[in-house]
C-alpha cells in the first residue's frame, strides 16, 4: 500500500532541493531506507551534479508512475519481476554500456540470475539483492514459544497455533502479494512459483487461517516496529530486518532482533537500476549508475544498508559483519534453497490482487 | 453582453475542469487493459460514430459480477452515513451556540471554525495517529486519570476512521448550519412562546424546520466527500477497512487496470450524482420561496 509518509518526505525533499534547480541534476527514485546519504553528497562533490533523491516503498507505486509516463526521474530501482513487465511496456531506454566505465566490477553470477528478467542486462544493472525471510524479536519469541521456537521456519507465522500465541505481541507481514503468496506456498510444501488456481487457492487458505493474528500488512513500518520491540515477528526483506537489528542495538533498549532464511525456502529478489525512456537527463543517470558501480561506493552502500550488492569488486571492501553474515551473503547450501518468481499474466494478476484484498479485509 | 460573459465563466470552468476530464475517464473506462505506457488501449479516438459502434461495457459487467465492489460501496455508504449523522449531532449544537452568541463574538467563532484549514489536511490527519495510537495522547490521558487500565486500540480500526472523518469535515457542517441559524428571525420564537409553546417545542417546531436547508447543505458537504474518502481510511483505518476509495487505489496501483479503475470511478460518480441533483432541487425550491 502507499504510504502517505513516503509522499510527505518526497514532497519535503523536492521542496528543499528545488532551490538548486539551476545546476545540472539527476533525479533518483529509490526504495526507502536504501542508501547511505553520504554517497549522494560524495557524488555531487565528485561530479558537480546535484541529486534529487525521492523514495517509495512499493513496486506498485513506482510502476504506476512509470506507466503513466513523464515521471521526471532519471534513475529508478524496480525489482526484477516488475522490471521485466515494465521493459515489455517500453518504459526504459537501453543502457549505453560504453559510458559505464565500471561495468567490469559487476558480479557475473548475479548478472546471470537477473538475465531472466532483463536478458543481457540491456536495460538494467543490479543495485542490491536479498531474500524475503523472518525477522523476529529473540527475547519475546523465546518467552512466548519457548527455547525451541521454530524461528528458522515459516511455521512460526503460518502455523495458526504459533501465530495465535504471537498475535498479542504483534505480527507484521509485507503488503506484497507477489512475495507473500510464494511464501505461503513454500510453507504448504507446494511449488512457491506456482500461479495456477489450485496454488492460489491453497495460498489463500494458509493466509486466511492466520489472518486474525496478523496486526498489519505493511512494507516498511516493520523496521521501526521490530527495532522498538513493538512487534514480535515480521516477514520482511533481509536488509530491512538487519537495519532493525542495528537500530535496536544502537538504542540499547534490550530488544534483540534476528533475521532467518526459512528452511522451507525463501524468495530471492533483485533490485535493478534502470533509466526511464523519457528521463530528462540520461547522461547524468549513466554517470550516477557508473558511480554506484564503483567498488568503494557499492561497498559503502552495502555496509550501511546490510543488503548484498551485485558488485564483485566491492567484496574485499565489505565489513566482516556484511560479507561474513550468511543472512546477507548466503552460503551455497542456502542459495540452493532460494527461489525466484516470474511476473504473473494480467488475468492471473487480477486473481492474485483479489485474493490479497480478500485476505487483508478478512472476507 | 457583459452578462453573457459572466455566464460564460462558470460554464467554461465546468467544461474545462469537469466535463473534459470526465470524458477522458469515461473513454478509459471503455478501453482494454494493455501492457504499454499508458497501460490501456482505447477502442476509439474521438469520432462519434466510432464511439457508438465501439461501446464496450465489459469492465462494467466485470464490476457487477464481483461482490468486492458492491461490498466496498456499501461499506463506504455506511461509513459516510454514520459519519454524517455524527457530524450533524456534534455540529448542530456548536452552530446553534455560535448563532446565539453575542454579535461581537460571532466573527471570532467563525474564524475559529475555519482556523484548522490553515494547516495541511494531511498533517491534521497525521496528528490523529499520534493521538489515537496505543501509546498515544488519548490513551496516556485516559490511563493517567484512571478511566482505563489497558490502552484502547483505536488506531487502525473503523472507529478511528469515524473520528478522522468527523474531525476533518465538521467545519463543512457547522458553517452552512450557522449561516441559516444566524439569519433566523428571533421574533418567530417569541411568537411561538406567546402562543403557548415551550422552549423545547419551539425549537423542534420552529428552529429545526427553518434550519433544514442548512442541515441538508451541511450533510451533503460531509456525505459526498466522505463517500470517496481515501486518505483517512488509509492512514487511520485498518487492513480490514473496506472503502471504495481504497478499492479504487488497489485497482489502479496493484492491478494496473486503469480501465476497471475508471469504470469504478464512473459508477461512483453516477451514484453520487443522485444526491447532488436532489440537493439542487431543494435549493431551487428554497430560492423560489
Amino acid at each position: 500500500m502507499p504510504s502517505v509518509s513516503q509522499i510527505l518526505t518526497l514532497s519535503v525533499s523536492a521542496l528543499t532541493l528545488a532551490s538548486a534547480a539551476l545546476a545540472e541534476e539527476v533525479r533518483v527514485y529509490n526504495w526507502s531506507d536504501y542508501i547511505d546519504e553520504q554517497i549522494l553528497s560524495d557524488f555531487t562533490a565528485a561530479t558537480g551534479i546535484d541529486v534529487v533523491y525521492d523514495v517509495f516503498d512499493s513496486n506498485e507505486v513506482l510502476e504506476t508512475k512509470l506507466l503513466a509516463g513523464g515521471t521526471g526521474y532519471d534513475v529508478v530501482v524496480p525489482t526484477g519481476t516488475f522490471l521485466q513487465r515494465q521493459i515489455q511496456a517500453g518504459v526504459f531506454q537501453p543502457l549505453d554500456k560504453s559510458k559505464l566505465s565500471n561495468m567490469g566490477n559487476i558480479w557475473p553470477e548475479i548478472a546471470a540470475r537477473t538475465d531472466r528478467y532483463d536478458p543481457d542486462g540491456t536495460y538494467s544493472i543490479n543495485y542490491m539483492w536479498g531474500t524475503t525471510g523472518i525477522g523476529y524479536n529473540v527475547g519475546k519469541v523465546t518467552e512466548i514459544l519457548g527455547a525451541d521456537a521454530p524461528v528458522n521456519s515459516l511455521s512460526l507465522v503460518f502455523d495458526p497455533a504459533n501465530a495465535e500465541k504471537l498475535a498479542e505481541c504483534g505480527i507484521h507481514i509485507l503488503d506484497a502479494p507477489e512475495e507473500m503468496i510464494p511464501a505461503a506456498l513454500a510453507y504448504a510444501g507446494m511449488d512457491p512459483t506456482g500461479q495456477d488456481q489450485a496454488s492460489l487457492d491453497k495460498a489463500g487458505e494458509v493466509l486466511k487461517a492466520v489472518r486474525p493474528y496478523i496486526q498489519k500488512f505493511h512494507s516498511s513500518e516493520y523496521i521501526n516496529a521490530l527495532a522498538n520491540g513493538d512487534i514480535c515477528v515480521a516477514i520482511g526483506w533481509s536488509g530491512d530486518v538487519l537495519q532493525a537489528r542495528d537500530r535496536a542495538a544502537e538504542a540499547d533498549n534490550g530488544v534483540e532482533v534476528e533475521y532467518s532464511i526459512p528452511k522451507e525456502g525463501a524468495l530471492m529478489w533483485f533490485d535493478q537500476m534502470a533509466i526511464p525512456a523519457d528521463a530528462p537527463n540520461p547522461d547524468g543517470a549513466l554517470k550516477f549508475i557508473d558511480y554506484i558501480l564503483r567498488a568503494d561506493v557499492a561497498a559503502l552502500a552495502s555496509n550501511y544498508i546490510y543488503y548484498a550488492n551485485g558488485n564483485l569488486a566491492s567484496q574485499p571492501l565489505l565489513n566482516e559483519d556484511v560479507i561474513g553474515d550468511t543472512a546477507i551473503y548466503p552460503d551455497e547450501a542456502t542459495v540452493a534453497n532460494l527461489y525466484t518468481v516470474s511476473p504473473p499474466a494480467p488475468k492471473v494478476q487480477r486473481t492474485i490482487t483479489r485474493l490479497w484484498t480478500n485476505v487483508k479485509t478478512d472476507q | 453582453m457583459g452578462r453573457r460573459l459572466l455566464i460564460f465563466v462558470p460554464y467554461f470552468w465546468l467544461l474545462a475542469l469537469f466535463l473534459i476530464p470526465f470524458l477522458m475517464v469515461f473513454r478509459i473506462s471503455l478501453s482494454d487493459y494493455d501492457l504499454a505506457q499508458p497501460p490501456y488501449s482505447p477502442h476509439f479516438t474521438g469520432n462519434v460514430m466510432e464511439v457508438v459502434r465501439a461501446l464496450d461495457w465489459e469492465n462494467y459487467t466485470f464490476i457487477f459480477g464481483d461482490s468486492l465492489y458492491l461490498n466496498s460501496f456499501l461499506s463506504s455508504l455506511r461509513i459516510a452515513i454514520i459519519s454524517t449523522l455524527l457530524t450533524l449531532a456534534i455540529g448542530y449544537p456548536m452552530a446553534y451556540a455560535m448563532a446565539r452568541a453575542p454579535r461581537g463574538v460571532q466573527p471570532l467563532l467563525v474564524m475559529l471554525v475555519i482556523l484548522p484549514f490553515w494547516t495541511s489536511f494531511l498533517i491534521r490527519v497525521y496528528a490523529w495517529i499520534g493521538i489515537l495510537k496505543s501509546e498515544g495522547l488519548l490513551n496516556l490521558f485516559l490511563m493517567s486519570i484512571g478511566v482505563i487500565s489497558e490502552p484502547l486500540s483505536i488506531l487502525n480500526t473503523n472507529t478511528a476512521v469515524y473520528i478522522g472523518i468527523v474531525y476533518a469535515y465538521l467545519p463543512f457542517m457547522i458553517l452552512p448550519l450557522y449561516a441559516t441559524l444566524e439569519k433566523m428571525d428571533d421574533s418567530l420564537l417569541e411568537a411561538a412562546e406567546d402562543l403557548g409553546c415551550s422552549r423545547m417545542e419551539a425549537f423542534w417546531r420552529i428552529t429545526i424546520p427553518l434550519s433544514l436547508p442548512g442541515i441538508i447543505a451541511g450533510s451533503f458537504l460531509v456525505f459526498i466527500p466522505a463517500m470517496g474518502e481515501f486518505v483517512i481510511p488509509d492512514l487511520l483505518g485498518g487492513s480490514n477497512t473496506l472503502m471504495i476509495g481504497k478499492t479504487l487505489w488497489v485497482e489502479f496501483f496493484n492491478n494496473r487496470d486503469w480501465p476497471v479503475a475508471a469504470s469504478v470511478a464512473m459508477l461512483l460518480l453516477a451514484i453520487l450524482i443522485v444526491p447532488i441533483v436532489l440537493f439542487q432541487k431543494v435549493q431551487e425550491k428554497e430560492a423560489g420561496l
